[in-house]
């Protein structure tokens, strides 16, 4: 398939779930989807279109938080950049993991860190933060302040 | 059989690196592994918040002290995919020769490390000798040996003299015979042979599922090079060749990463030799609101940054992402079914860069102490002196 067909193929398959296609360059494609739609549409992304995944980046912004799912076509150098915005009181999101392994500890560095529950990970234990670190603490949230007073931090030189 | 549960870490003893591994083994036989990363979390997402543009090319060139040139090179063309723009052609070649001596030092290391890991110590030695050569040339291009600050958004800071070029010409071209004698003592050495073919193997649909990165994948006949796919710099101007083999073995990675060194010599003399004239760097001025990409080959595979943008001269999102955080979680699938001995070689056949992994701020809450370099210093001296003073010295 050629790029403009892969966009043309990805509007009619999944046009009701798509909330704005961005053509932002040559090889770069933004596509925001509901959240609900996330398994079909990455698992078709990564399966039938034989697209790497690269990562997904989440973003703590003012009044939403984000998910940014990264896929490359290489065939055609095309990146697919799969768009999710979850309200900020409870980001809930069904996990990828079990259908694709790659994004195991992604989603449990997103948990982690800025508090995005993956309903359905395979494997929800810690990967990065210490046991010690307090649940509810997300430490890549705007909001997130110091919460241990009696740590001595280093400052630096 | 019982089972016995063997921890490796959390700073592991041979890659002296801090990661902790847990191996669940019968008998000799690895039937379960899990690792703990975080042990080394440095904050540089978030720093990077707090740093301008400009400002965080030298952050993420400090993430990892081996390929400290392929995160500021991901970096600056994600801040030019916010644009986007490219860099002028003189500063892509420099950039390209800058990312291949890069990989050239970064393979010798490797394989000088599963050298040493084999308990072959020869081949370390050898390697690592060579790799001073390599970090001769860097240092007559850049000035320094590692973290060579020759990166900044809309092209590079530091220019290649003309002057510079025929000594760096016959510096690379005095390496070679010496790399011609590690491949080959290496390649037909039956020993290597019989410790490293057919362990830790990954097949090709594993290596796609688990969307695993460069040499890794490659070994695996997965042929996929950010290079050739999404060409940059000035790779899509270039003849060189894709190193691909099938196997999935820890002996086809390591025939991937000498086999790569001498494309990189290849392509590092090719662009010394046809330098473009022109700028070196188009002035970007300010940042416009927006998102950009950038990827790069890595010596370990794809480095990935996302920046966002809001206009400011900060960043509001940087996310990185390192090789080894796609590479590392194969490990479920090649060590399992292994004896401990393998393990330690299957492993480190990833060049795993824990370091780079870790990006995020996180103290010990038990020990409320953080002993800054002072501090190591003192204590340091404090031991010598008690050892002295056992000893009856004055």
């Amino acid at each position: 398939m050629t790029r403009e067909e892969v966009i043309a193929d990805l509007q009619s398959r999944f046009g009701d779930d798509i909330v704005e296609l961005v053509d932002k360059s040559h090889n770069r494609v933004y596509m925001e989807i509901n959240p609900r739609a996330i398994t079909w549409v990455g698992t078709y992304i990564f399966r039938d279109l034989h697209a790497r995944f690269n990562i997904a980046s989440a973003t703590d912004m003012p009044h939403h938080m984000e998910i940014l799912y990264h896929f490359t076509i290489e065939d055609i150098d095309l990146m697919v950049n799969v768009r999710v915005k979850l309200p900020k009181d409870a980001p809930k999101i069904h996990s990828l993991a079990s259908a694709i392994w790659a994004l195991d500890w992604i989603e449990r560095e997103m948990h982690e860190l800025l508090g995005i529950e993956f309903i359905g990970h395979p494997d929800p234990r810690r990967l990065l933060l210490p046991d010690s670190w307090p649940e509810g603490v997300y430490p890549l949230r705007q909001d997130y302040r110091e919460w241990d007073k009696t740590a001595v931090r280093d400052r630096g030189v | 059989m019982g089972r016995t549960v063997i921890p490796i870490g959390p700073f592991h003893p041979l890659q002296e690196e801090p990661e902790f591994f847990t191996l669940t083994v019968e008998g000799e036989t690895v039937v379960d592994i899990d690792v703990r990363i975080g042990y080394n979390h440095r904050g540089i997402e978030k720093l990077s918040e707090s740093k301008n543009f400009d400002n965080s090319t030298f952050v993420v060139e400090r993430i990892c002290g081996i390929c400290s040139t392929s995160h500021p090179f991901a970096y600056v063309r994600a801040v030019e995919d916010i644009f986007p723009v490219e860099a002028p052609p003189r500063a892509k070649y420099i950039r390209t020769i800058i990312a291949e001596g890069e990989r050239i030092h970064s393979h010798l290391l490797w394989l000088g490390l599963a050298g040493h890991f084999l308990g072959y110590n020869t081949v370390y030695m050898w390697a690592w000798k060579l790799r001073e050569e390599i970090l001769d040339v860097m240092e007559i291009l850049s000035g320094n040996r590692n973290n060579y600050a020759m990166f900044r958004p809309g092209g590079v800071r530091r220019d290649i003299k003309a002057g510079d070029i025929p000594a760096v010409l016959a510096k690379i071209d005095s390496i070679v015979p010496t790399l011609e004698m590690i491949k080959k003592a290496v390649l037909d050495d039956p020993v290597l042979h019989a410790r490293l073919e057919g362990i830790g193997i990954l097949s090709r649909q594993q290596a796609i599922d688990y969307s695993a990165l460069g040499p890794t994948s490659r070994a695996s006949g997965v042929a996929r090079d950010v290079r050739k796919d999404s060409p940059y710099g000035a790779y899509g101007e270039l003849e060189w060749d894709m190193i691909v083999t099938s196997n999935g073995d820890v002996f086809d990675k390591a025939v991937i990463r000498i086999l790569e060194t001498f494309q990189s010599i290849r392509i590092m003399k090719y662009c010394l030799e046809h330098l473009p004239e022109g700028e070196i760097d188009l002035n970007l001025g300010e940042i416009p609101p927006g998102e950009g990409i950038g990827h790069i080959e890595a010596p370990r595979g794809e480095t990935f940054h996302y920046v966002k943008s809001d206009g400011t001269n900060r960043v509001i999102r940087h996310k990185v992402r390192a090789p080894t955080f796609m590479n590392l979680p194969t490990y479920k699938s090649t060590v399992v079914g292994y004896t401990i001995s393998d393990a330690t070689i299957i492993l480190a056949a990833i060049d795993p860069c824990y370091c780079c992994t870790e990006r995020i701020a996180v103290r010990d809450t038990h020990d409320r102490k953080i002993f800054d370099g002072n501090d190591l210093i003192r204590l340091s001296r404090e031991k010598t002196e008690r050892i002295r003073r056992k000893l009856g010295y004055r």
